[in-house]
């Protein structure tokens, strides 16, 4: 298991290097000057010259990527062209506003895809199943924003059950910084009521982003669900008299959930890349934000510094999907 | 007397496919007793596997409906009990072992787990098994059903059997599966006992062993067993009677040495022919011509008459009753009469 682990850890790093290398040609090849973007719209020919210089632009690509690697090795993602401030420190801020609404989605996904997908597929062709699968398609092929949109609209403006946005309003004190996730701060440093306000503004915007991987994963759980029901070992259960309930909930249910935890991984990655729609109608302070702007900007080092801790993420978020097969499917572990 | 065991009395199933209504079963009559091993064969798709699988109306129904006859289980008819007490006979009065063990046991659990199950299953119908006090807590009847498991598998000849059961299904070889499997069907104390195929995915000298044990629980435990198979070594080696099915139909049935020295049935004989001995030459094969019918639109009368070498006119006419050969040795044939002479053609 550890061997297992540290093996993948290994292999992270031809990953990394690729994943530097790739966006570091994108953005310096791409066109446009993002020097005299920062310099702005005044500035001299020398006073650009100089902060090409004061950023070691002027040097040739590839000392550029050496000194970038580099600084990586010591925990440096460079710094900001436009706000002069250090990536990593950038990136530290905003990333657990990201993390705690993409893993407070994907929660949401799971929990509520994964039994949705087991009803569906015994109950079959009869009238659950089909109402799900229509309000599966609609989940799927909403935009996120518009979802978005309309639970605003509706839980926000006429309801008037959630906030409209941000994480937390202005006049609550945020607790002390411990994990990033206010959710979680709220509740060490034991102000619930500050934590029952994190959850509310944590609500629409974790919905909005769930609920096109939970429609997935129902899917996904459903076909899989109906697959493993035809299984011989199921037909023995039940030649041998488990009762129905403990047959699905038990014996089907384990075996249907490890064909749709590939899902939940791809998922993950997924809706970290894809924060910005959501975080910008929920003005929600996050990754995404940080990473449009940046690249409006065409300022390139935080947009690779993103890129890298994203793809950082999701190897991770992978390899722990990964170890959940060992533990869900004994066959797998250990290989 | 006591009613039989089981008593399958005309039992016609339909099936609904896309070219229509398939009379799959077609009027089965078989009655085992306790003590009794019967031997179903036939070819594939005759219709044995299913037969097996109606007694514990595991037959999904829809597409399968069942147009006439019962299956009486100790005089019960199974076919018009609510499906609740079809259920709780499962596992615990009716066991069952199938074909393939490689995929007959949830590769997710470990095999004392899924011991455990069947056992506090089949004790909630009938507390004794687990040997405990009855309302014992959970955790008592959990261990004492965790002590019944260790005791089915050294049963069946797994050897540490206490330690085994904490392994996974892919951890045992396929023999080893097979016993395991055995011993899951067994653990309810079931009276009659169906076992599909349980030794044709296996080596010849696993088999062997597999047969042996069923052998010595039916003398144990003294309870019936439908043995399904197409392998007619395995049913003189093993069985006390046969039925020999085709196309949805019983065409001979009676004590095994009845059936397989003197077959009465042209089908039972051109099964025999078939098997190769060791003076058969070599590419001197006897295949029996011809094909299944289908069993959309079978052939009228008797369903093997178009592949029948001695088929007359009258044989197409009406489905052959089954006739007496000799005791309780009969076959669906109305040429039996003549067959003796023929023999000797």
């Amino acid at each position: 298991m550890l061997y297992f682990i540290l093996r993948r850890c290994v292999m992270l790093i031809p990953v990394l290097i690729g994943l530097t290398l790739v966006m570091f040609a994108i953005a310096r090849l791409l066109p446009g000057d993002p020097v005299g973007l920062a310099a702005g719209p005044n500035a001299t020919q020398e006073e650009i010259a100089a902060l090409a210089r004061e950023f070691g632009l002027d040097k040739p690509i590839w000392v550029q990527y050496a000194n970038y690697v580099g600084g990586l090795l010591q925990g440096d993602l460079g710094t900001s062209l436009l706000t002069r401030r250090p990536v990593a420190a950038d990136i530290a801020a905003f990333l657990p506003a990201t993390l705690e609404l993409v893993i407070a989605a994907m929660t949401i996904a799971v929990v509520v895809g994964i039994p949705l997908g087991l009803v569906t597929a015994v109950w079959r062709n009869r009238w659950p199943d089909y109402v799900s699968q229509v309000l599966a398609i609609g989940a799927i092929s909403m935009p996120r924003f518009f979802l978005g949109l309309l639970l605003q609209l509706c839980f926000a403006m006429w309801l008037m059950w959630l906030p409209l946005g941000g994480r937390l309003p202005i006049i609550v004190f945020p607790p002390p910084t411990v994990t990033g996730f206010l959710t979680i701060d709220t509740l060490i440093a034991g102000d619930l009521e500050a934590f029952w306000t994190a959850l509310r503004h944590l609500a629409m915007p974790a919905i909005a982003m769930s609920l096109s991987p939970l429609a997935t994963i129902m899917r996904m759980m459903r076909a899989s669900t109906i697959e493993v029901m035809n299984q011989d070992y199921v037909m023995t259960a039940r030649a041998l008299g488990l009762p129905r309930g403990k047959i699905i909930l038990k014996y089907v249910a384990r075996n249907a959930v490890s064909a749709t935890l590939t899902v939940i991984g791809l998922y993950f990655g997924w809706l970290l890349g894809g924060t910005v729609l959501v975080e910008t109608v929920f003005d929600w302070p996050g990754l995404g934000l940080y990473a449009t702007k940046a690249i409006i900007s065409q300022d390139m080092m935080p947009v690779i510094g993103v890129a890298l801790v994203i793809g950082l993420l999701f190897v991770v978020a992978n390899l722990i999907i990964d170890l959940a097969y060992g533990v869900i499917n004994p066959k797998v572990r250990y290989s | 007397m006591a009613p039989p065991l089981l008593s399958i009395r005309d039992l016609h199933l339909t099936m609904t496919s896309f070219e229509g209504e398939a009379h799959v079963l077609n009027g089965i009559d078989l009655t085992v007793r306790r003590g009794e091993i019967w031997g179903l064969v036939g070819e594939s798709g005759c219709g044995k596997s299913l037969t097996g699988l109606s007694i514990s109306r595991l037959v999904p129904a829809p597409p399968a409906a069942y147009k006439r006859g019962e299956i009486a289980f100790e005089g019960r008819d199974l076919l018009r009990l609510p499906m609740r007490e079809v259920q709780a006979l499962r596992g615990k009065r009716i066991g069952m072992i199938f074909q393939d063990p490689t995929t007959n046991l949830n590769p997710a659990y470990r095999i004392g787990e899924q011991l455990v199950d069947v056992a506090l299953a089949a004790a909630k119908h009938d507390p004794s098994i687990l040997d405990c006090e009855a309302g014992a807590g959970r955790r008592t009847r959990r261990r004492a059903a965790h002590r019944l498991a260790a005791e089915m598998l050294d049963r069946v000849g797994i050897p540490n059997a206490e330690e085994r059961l904490d392994n996974y299904p892919h951890e045992f070889s396929g023999g080893m599966r097979q016993r395991v499997l055995i011993a899951m069907a067994l653990i309810g104390r079931p009276d009659l006992l169906i076992a599909d195929e349980p030794t044709t995915a296996l080596d010849v000298s696993v088999q062997a062993q597999i047969l042996k044990l069923l052998k010595g629980t039916v003398s144990d435990h003294d309870i019936g067993v439908i043995l399904i198979t197409h392998n007619l070594g395995v049913v003189a080696e093993t069985c006390t009677h046969v039925a020999v099915m085709y196309a949805g139909n019983i065409v001979e049935r009676g004590p095994v040495a009845e059936v397989i020295n003197r077959p009465a049935h042209p089908y039972t004989r051109a099964l025999m022919a078939a098997i190769p001995t060791r003076a058969s030459q070599r590419g001197s094969l006897n295949g029996l011509g011809g094909a299944v019918p289908n069993l959309v639109t079978p052939p009228p009368g008797c369903r093997f008459a178009p592949r029948c070498a001695r088929a007359i006119a009258a044989c197409s006419a009406q489905q052959p009753p089954a006739l007496p050969v000799a005791g309780e040795h009969h076959a669906a044939c109305i040429r039996l009469a003549e067959s003796e002479e023929l023999e000797h053609v």
